[in-house]
């Protein structure tokens, strides 16, 4: 998997969030977009998962330009936002059904349920699956959403903010996704306000990206 | 915590085995399908609405049969157009509000497709009911038998006209917080023709009068609508939450 942007540029109300941005990303890559509020943080994430047209530029997917292969990036992408994809009034398992049934090539119903059940195991929420998504508590919520990751078809994931709400074991198990993840040749593109220091604290491969607020963004590689 | 191993579907999609658009489309349909039952009150919303104006008519104005039977067609019609109306601002606006709808967009299949499936969805639960109990309520109106089933087509066809139609005013005003009076403006003067020729047939048919030709007129207008109102909606949707 290989994501570039070329000279990328967005502008808001008169202001550039980034200009001239050229960043690759490639197989094996934990990526952490870092900065205060409003530097365009969420902006970013949107652009790079092809959901905002604004900006300046281009978008490089294997080297070629994401609108001529919207149908594979869009395959090989899992983008978790800060509105989290899930309907209160469905079960989990009928919430994931769907995603499973949107991404996965041609399977039964009944390979499809099964794979859903594993990744409900997977976030702790082994015996709720057929309690409605409104009866669950914020966190749980959370993790029906986080529960995609655990289907595992994409290998580029989009974290907007994945820790909120969830308890300290959940934020260690999250991480140690994304880490086992980029292991296996993924690549992960996350925000947080979480200290530096406070995540992967045993990881060596993360990477920053960091936005200074005042229109400039810094890569630490 | 047990957590499988990754299969990356990089080389998968890459040989061009990606995820099927009939797979797509039947399960966003069947979602909403289920989304809609389960939330019963809002789905008998639209038939209760046509129920009531289409009752107090004939209270209101003369028990005179020949009076009622007059005004039925369009009566009817008209009823059955603004029970469509006020259901469609809930078409899009819970996904849009519970992110579902970025998912949705954000799904390998062409957005169209997926759009018309949640057309399709909200026309099973609004325009096919209110066509099938159309016959009950033109009783009440004093209805000559033989447009029964004239009425009942016109409103099948009509109706699902309708819904996506206005799906494309929807999509526009998902993002606007009060966007009910402006999605009404939007695609009223759309909703005029089809108005017009689903009114006229009945009363044709009233008068014994050749069908075939306005019942066609009926149905190349929905097969338009078919064709451009979905992918019409999926960049309106697009464009409501780039934003």
């Amino acid at each position: 998997m290989q994501l570039d942007t070329r000279k990328l540029g967005c502008e808001r109300d008169e202001r550039w969030l980034f200009h001239d941005l050229d960043w690759q990303i490639g197989p094996g890559e934990l990526w952490r977009v870092e900065g205060p509020n409003g530097a365009g943080k969420t902006t970013l994430l949107r652009i790079l998962s092809g959901q905002m047209a604004d900006y300046t530029g281009t978008l490089l997917w294997h080297g070629e330009p994401l609108s001529h292969c919207r149908e594979t990036f869009m395959a090989s992408m899992l983008y978790i936002g800060h509105r989290p994809g899930v309907k209160k009034a469905l079960t989990p398992l009928e919430n994931l059904d769907w995603y499973q049934a949107m991404r996965a090539t041609k399977g039964r119903a009944r390979t499809r349920r099964d794979t859903c059940f594993q990744a409900l195991e997977a976030v702790g929420l082994a015996g709720f699956e057929d309690t409605p998504v409104a009866h669950l508590s914020a966190g749980q919520q959370r993790r029906v959403a986080l529960a995609r990751l655990a289907l595992g078809h994409q290998s580029l994931w989009v974290l907007d903010e994945p820790f909120t709400a969830i308890d300290r074991e959940g934020v260690r198990q999250l991480e140690t996704w994304m880490m086992t993840h980029c292991q296996a040749g993924g690549s992960v593109i996350v925000t947080s306000h979480h200290d530096s220091g406070e995540l992967f604290p045993s990881s060596d491969v993360l990477k920053n990206l960091r936005f200074d607020g005042h229109g400039g963004v810094h890569i630490e590689r | 915590m047990v957590m499988g191993a990754f299969t990356l579907s990089d080389e998968r999609t890459a040989a061009g085995r990606l995820p099927g658009l009939w797979q797509g489309f039947a399960a966003t349909l069947a979602r909403d399908c289920r989304l809609r039952f389960r939330r019963r009150s809002e789905l008998a919303n639209p038939l209760i609405f046509f129920a009531l104006v289409v009752t107090l008519f004939p209270l209101g104005l003369a028990p005179d049969s020949t009076l009622l039977a007059s005004i039925a067609p369009g009566l009817l019609w008209v009823s059955a157009l603004l029970a469509v109306l006020l259901s469609l601002d809930g078409l899009f606006r819970d996904d849009f509000d519970d992110g579902t709808l970025e998912q949705l967009l954000l799904a390998p299949q062409p957005a169209g497709v997926l759009v018309l499936a949640k057309i399709v969805a909200h026309w099973l639960t609004t325009g096919l009911p209110l066509a099938l109990i159309s016959p009950l309520l033109a009783i009440m109106l004093s209805l000559p038998g033989h447009s029964m089933g004239v009425l009942m087509i016109t409103l099948l066809l009509g109706s699902a006209t309708l819904s996506l139609i206005g799906a494309i005013g929807a999509a526009l005003t998902v993002g606007l917080r009060r966007g009910g009076v402006l999605l009404s403006l939007l695609i009223l003067p759309l909703y005029t023709p089809v108005l017009i020729f689903g009114a006229g047939t009945v009363r044709l048919a009233i008068e014994g009068a050749v069908l075939t030709p306005w019942l066609a007129l009926m149905g190349a207008m929905l097969a338009l609508s078919l064709l451009a109102a979905p992918w019409a909606a999926g960049a309106a949707l697009k464009l409501s939450l780039d934003g």
